[in-house]
C-alpha cells in the first residue's frame, strides 16, 4: 500500500536538450510535440516570440526558449521540435527546443529544490528544481515563469 | 424539483411570450374587438403563467394569473377592452419583464409583489362583472390560483369519467363492445417531481397501446406532447386486457405516482352527462378540479423554497441560437456530401494513374461542398433583427404618452438577418437613436409642424436591409433636423472647438461633433434622452461591431441616421497582399481602389508622404515600415498603393505585391500575444500557413 502511494507521487517529465543542458517539462502541460513548420512572424512583439503557427485550425504563438533564456539563437536542425504546452491562463503556446530526448519519471525525493542564492540567472528565473536521472542532472522548468516572465535579456 | 437546467429555455420562451404580448396588445389597442388578438393574448398569458408556475416563480405566476383572468373575461365578452386596461396591462408586462431580468441576473425573481398591478387587474374583473354567480366563480379562480382545462368534477380521482366523447368515438366504442372487448377508462397521475412529464406520459401511452387502442385522451395527445397538462391525464382504452392489467401497465412506467381506472359502462350516460357538463363548464370556467388545486398548492410550496437555494446560484444563462431545423438538415446534408467527396478522393489516390486524373474533378466538387457548407454554417449563426426591433413600437407608444407628442413608428425589413453576436449588441444603439428622434427630432410644437407643412403626427421610420456584405439600418424622422448653428454654438461654449476651427469646419464635421462624449444639445434634459450619454455610446458600440454610423440632416425637414454593419464578423472577403515576402490580408470592405503610383509622384507635406489622386490629397503609409520588414521592391519601381477608407478619411497603403481576393475565416491570435493595433487577427491559408489580417482602421 505504502509503496503504491510513493510510486503515484512520481511526476513524468519530458526531457529536452537546450545547448549542453537538459531540462524537464511537466508532461501534464504538454499538449503536443510537432516538427518545425513555417512560422508567420508577428510584427511589433517581444523578440523571443517568433510568430504564430497553425495546428489543426488553431493559431498558436511560438516562443524561442533559447532567446527567452538568454541563450544564443541557433539555426533549426533535424532534431528541433516545437513543444506545444497548454496553460490555463494563456491557452496554447509553442516552445522551440533543440531536441526532445525522452520521458522520465521523477519521484519527489529525486528532486532537489533550487536554492535562491544560485548565481545562474536562468536557473534563478525559470527552474523550480533539479532532478537526477541516470547520473545526468535535469533542470525542471517552471512553466508559469517561463511563459510569464520577461526574457532574461529583454531590454 | 430541480429546474435549473430549464432556466435557459424558460428565459428564452418568456422573452418570446412577452414580446408577443407587447405586440399583440399594441394591436389590440388599435382594434379592441379583434377576437383573434384576444385569443392570442390569452394563450400567451396562459403559457407564461404555466411556465412561471413550473419554474416555481410564485410572484410572476400570480401576476400572470391576474392578467390571464382579465383576458379570459375579455374573451368571453364579459368585459370590454379600454385604454386604462391597456395601460395597466403594459405595466403588468413591464413588471413581468422585471421579474425576468431578476431571474436572468441571479436566478431569483425578486421580492416585488406588484400587488398594486394585481389589484387593478382584479379591479377590471370586478368593476364590470355582470352577474353574481360569475363573480363567485371568478373569486374562486383567483383564490385557487389556477384555471381548468377540464370540466368540473365530483368524481374524485377517476377523472376519466368526465371525458367527453365525440359521436364517432362512441361509434368506435360501441363496435369494440360488440366484438367483446373491454373499454377501460384510466386516469394517470404523474409525480410532481417528474421533470419530463410528457416523456413519462408518452411511455404510458406506449405501454397502453401495447394492450389495445387508445380512443381518446384528455388533454389531447398534442397538448400532452407539449407538456400542456398539470400532473394527470385520462384516457379511454379499448383492449382485450382487464382493467387491472391496464392500470398495472401504466404504473409500470417510472415516476408515475398513481393510476386509477375502471370499465366504461354506459356510453349513453356519459354522453348525456357530457352536454350537462358542457353547460356547467361554460358557467364555471375559472373553477378548478380538486386535484389541480392540490397540485398548484404544492407548486407554490416549492416556489416558497426556491429563492433560498437559488441565491447561491450564479446566472447560468448561455447565449443560444435557435436554429431552424431546415438549416440543420442542410448542414447534415453537406457534411455527408463532404464525406462522399473525401471517399472519392481516397479511392482516386489509391487507384492507378488513370483514375488519378479524376482528382481534379473531385477536388472541384469538394470545393463546391465546402463553400456551401461554409455558407450554411454562417446562416445558422444568423438571426433576424426582428427579435430586437419588435420591442420598439411599444417603446414609441410609451414615449408618445410621456412626451405628449403624437408620433408613429413605421418599420420595414424586420426579417433582415444578422450574426447573432451583432443582433445582441445592436438593440441599445438603436434604442438610443429612436429615443433621440422621438425626443429631439419630432417637434414638440404641433403648430410648428403645421407651418412646415407636415402632418400633425410625427413619423419615425426604422428600415433595415441588406446591401452587399453589409446590413444597413436606418432610423429616420420627419422632425426638426439638426440645427448646425446650435451645435456649433454649443461646441464653442463648451470649448470643444475654437472659433477658428468652427469657421473652417463643414456642416458635416460639426454634426459629427454630436458623437463626441458628453455632448448634448438638448435645451431641456429629460429622462428620455439628453444626458449627453447616447450618441457617443452609439458610435463606439457600432464601431466595436466593425460597423459605422452616419447622419444626414436637413434643418426643418428631418434627420436620417444610418448604421452600416458587416453581415458577419467571422468570415470576410479580403485582398491578399505581399509585403516583404510575407503574406497579409486586408479586409475588402475597407478598400476603395488599388493604384499604381510612380515614385516621383509621392510628395512630402509636413514630413508626411502624400499622393495626389485625381485631385484628392491622400497620405500614404508604407506597410513595410509599419510591419517592421524589408520591402522587396527597388526604390525606382512603381508603388502599388491600396487606397483604404474609414468614413470620409482615406489613406494609401503601400504594398509589394497583390495576390488576389479570398474569402477568409478570422481567427484570434490568442491571449498570449499582445495584439499590436495594426493586426486584427489571423487566418489560415490554403497551404496551412498563417497570414495576419491588417486592420486599416487602426492605420488611418
Amino acid at each position: 500500500m505504502e509503496e503504491v502511494k510513493v510510486y503515484s507521487e512520481a511526476v513524468q517529465y519530458i526531457k529536452i536538450e537546450m545547448g549542453t543542458e537538459m531540462f524537464g517539462i511537466d508532461i501534464s502541460f504538454v499538449d503536443n510535440i510537432v516538427r518545425p513548420q513555417h512560422v508567420t512572424r508577428v510584427p511589433n512583439v517581444a523578440s523571443y516570440i517568433k510568430g504564430v503557427i497553425n495546428i489543426r485550425g488553431e493559431i498558436i504563438p511560438i516562443m524561442s526558449l533559447r532567446l527567452k533564456m538568454g541563450l544564443e539563437e541557433i539555426e533549426e536542425t533535424k532534431s528541433t521540435r516545437f513543444i506545444i504546452i497548454k496553460m490555463e491562463k494563456y491557452g496554447k503556446i509553442g516552445l522551440i527546443v533543440d531536441a526532445v530526448k525522452e520521458v522520465v519519471a521523477l519521484e519527489d525525493n529525486q528532486i532537489e529544490r533550487v536554492k535562491v542564492d544560485t548565481s545562474d540567472e536562468i536557473t534563478q528565473h525559470f527552474v523550480s528544481g533539479v532532478g537526477k536521472v541516470d547520473g545526468v542532472l535535469v533542470s525542471l522548468l517552471d512553466l508559469d515563469m517561463v511563459i510569464m516572465e520577461k526574457s532574461a535579456k529583454e531590454e | 424539483m430541480d429546474v435549473s437546467q430549464y432556466l435557459e429555455v424558460f428565459i428564452d420562451e418568456t422573452n418570446e411570450h412577452l414580446q408577443n404580448l407587447n405586440t399583440q396588445i399594441l394591436e389590440l389597442e388599435q382594434t379592441p374587438d379583434n377576437m383573434d388578438t384576444v385569443n392570442e393574448i390569452f394563450r400567451a398569458a396562459h403559457s407564461l403563467k404555466g411556465m412561471a408556475g413550473t419554474m416555481g416563480y410564485k410572484r410572476m405566476q400570480d401576476l400572470t394569473h391576474a392578467m390571464e383572468n382579465v383576458f379570459s373575461k375579455v374573451r368571453d365578452g364579459e368585459i370590454k377592452v379600454n385604454s386604462a386596461m391597456i395601460d395597466t396591462i403594459f405595466q403588468c408586462l413591464d413588471a413581468i419583464q422585471e421579474y425576468l431580468d431578476n431571474i436572468q441576473g441571479g436566478g431569483d425573481e425578486g421580492t416585488n409583489d406588484n400587488a398594486a398591478i394585481i389589484k387593478s387587474l382584479n379591479g377590471f374583473l370586478n368593476g364590470e362583472a355582470p352577474a353574481d354567480d360569475d363573480n363567485e366563480a371568478k373569486d374562486d379562480g383567483e383564490a385557487q390560483g389556477t384555471q381548468t382545462q377540464e370540466a368540473t368534477s365530483d368524481s374524485g380521482k377517476n377523472k376519466w369519467k368526465d371525458i367527453k366523447l365525440a359521436e364517432e368515438q362512441i361509434d368506435v366504442i360501441d363496435a369494440a363492445r360488440k366484438e367483446g372487448k373491454n373499454v377501460v377508462g384510466l386516469t394517470v397521475y404523474v409525480q410532481e417531481a417528474c421533470i419530463l412529464k410528457s416523456a413519462r406520459a408518452f411511455l404510458v401511452f406506449k405501454a397502453l397501446e401495447e394492450l389495445g387502442e387508445i380512443v381518446v385522451s384528455v388533454p389531447s395527445t398534442q397538448d400532452i406532447e407539449d407538456e400542456r397538462f398539470e400532473y394527470e391525464f385520462s384516457v379511454i382504452l379499448i383492449t382485450d386486457a382487464t382493467v387491472d392489467a391496464a392500470i398495472a401497465a401504466a404504473k409500470g412506467v417510472s415516476e408515475i405516482e398513481d393510476a386509477v381506472g375502471g370499465l366504461l359502462e354506459d356510453v349513453e350516460a356519459s354522453d348525456a352527462s357530457q352536454s350537462k357538463e358542457e353547460d356547467e363548464a361554460e358557467v364555471t370556467l375559472p373553477e378548478v378540479t380538486t386535484g389541480a388545486v392540490a397540485a398548484t398548492g404544492k407548486t407554490s410550496d416549492t416556489a416558497g423554497n426556491r429563492p433560498a437555494t437559488a441565491e447561491k446560484k450564479k446566472p447560468v444563462v448561455n447565449r443560444t441560437v435557435r436554429v431552424d431545423i431546415e438549416k440543420l438538415d442542410d448542414l447534415m446534408n453537406l457534411v455527408s456530401e463532404l464525406i462522399t467527396a473525401k471517399n472519392s478522393l481516397v479511392s482516386a489516390a489509391t487507384a492507378d494513374n488513370e483514375a488519378a486524373n479524376d482528382v481534379g474533378e473531385h477536388i472541384e466538387y469538394l470545393e463546391n461542398v465546402t463553400t456551401s457548407l461554409h455558407e450554411s454554417v454562417m446562416k445558422v449563426r444568423m438571426v433576424p433583427i426582428e427579435s430586437v426591433v419588435n420591442k420598439f413600437p411599444r417603446m414609441i407608444r410609451d414615449l408618445q404618452k410621456k412626451l405628449g407628442k403624437k408620433m408613429e413608428l413605421y418599420m420595414s425589413g424586420e426579417e433582415t438577418e444578422l450574426d447573432r453576436t451583432v443582433v445582441d449588441e445592436i438593440g441599445d444603439p438603436l434604442m438610443h437613436l429612436l429615443r433621440n428622434s422621438a425626443d429631439h427630432g419630432i417637434e414638440s410644437d404641433v403648430n410648428l409642424r403645421k407651418e412646415r407643412g407636415k402632418p400633425e403626427e410625427g413619423s419615425i421610420f426604422l428600415d433595415a436591409y441588406q446591401d452587399g456584405n453589409n446590413v444597413v439600418i436606418e432610423v429616420r424622422d420627419d422632425g426638426n433636423g439638426i440645427d448646425v448653428e446650435a451645435v456649433k454654438a454649443k461646441a464653442l461654449e463648451r470649448g470643444t472647438i475654437t472659433e477658428e476651427q468652427a469657421n473652417q469646419m463643414s456642416d458635416k464635421e460639426i454634426i459629427n461633433l454630436l458623437f463626441l462624449p458628453s455632448f448634448s444639445t438638448a435645451k431641456v434634459v429629460s429622462d428620455i434622452s439628453g444626458r449627453g450619454v447616447g450618441l457617443d455610446v452609439v458610435k463606439s458600440k457600432i464601431e466595436s461591431l466593425s460597423g459605422e454610423v452616419d447622419v444626414k440632416s436637413t434643418l426643418g425637414v428631418g434627420s436620417t441616421w444610418t448604421i452600416r454593419l458587416p453581415l458577419t464578423l467571422a468570415i470576410i472577403q479580403s485582398l491578399m497582399v505581399v509585403v516583404g515576402n510575407e503574406k497579409y490580408a486586408i479586409p475588402l470592405g475597407n478598400i476603395q481602389t488599388i493604384e499604381s503610383i510612380r515614385p516621383d509622384d509621392v510628395k512630402a507635406v509636413q514630413q508626411k508622404e502624400v499622393i495626389n489622386l485625381r485631385g484628392n490629397i491622400i497620405p500614404i503609409i508604407r506597410l513595410s515600415e509599419i510591419l517592421d520588414c524589408k520591402s522587396t521592391k527597388a526604390e525606382d519601381e512603381d508603388l502599388v498603393v491600396v487606397i483604404v477608407k474609414k468614413g470620409d478619411k482615406q489613406a494609401g497603403l503601400v504594398i509589394d505585391e497583390l495576390t488576389g481576393q479570398q474569402e477568409i475565416v478570422i481567427k484570434s491570435l490568442g491571449k498570449y500575444i499582445q495584439r499590436s493595433k495594426v493586426i486584427s487577427g489571423a487566418t489560415i491559408l490554403g497551404n496551412g500557413e498563417v497570414a495576419l489580417i491588417i486592420d486599416p482602421n487602426a492605420l488611418i
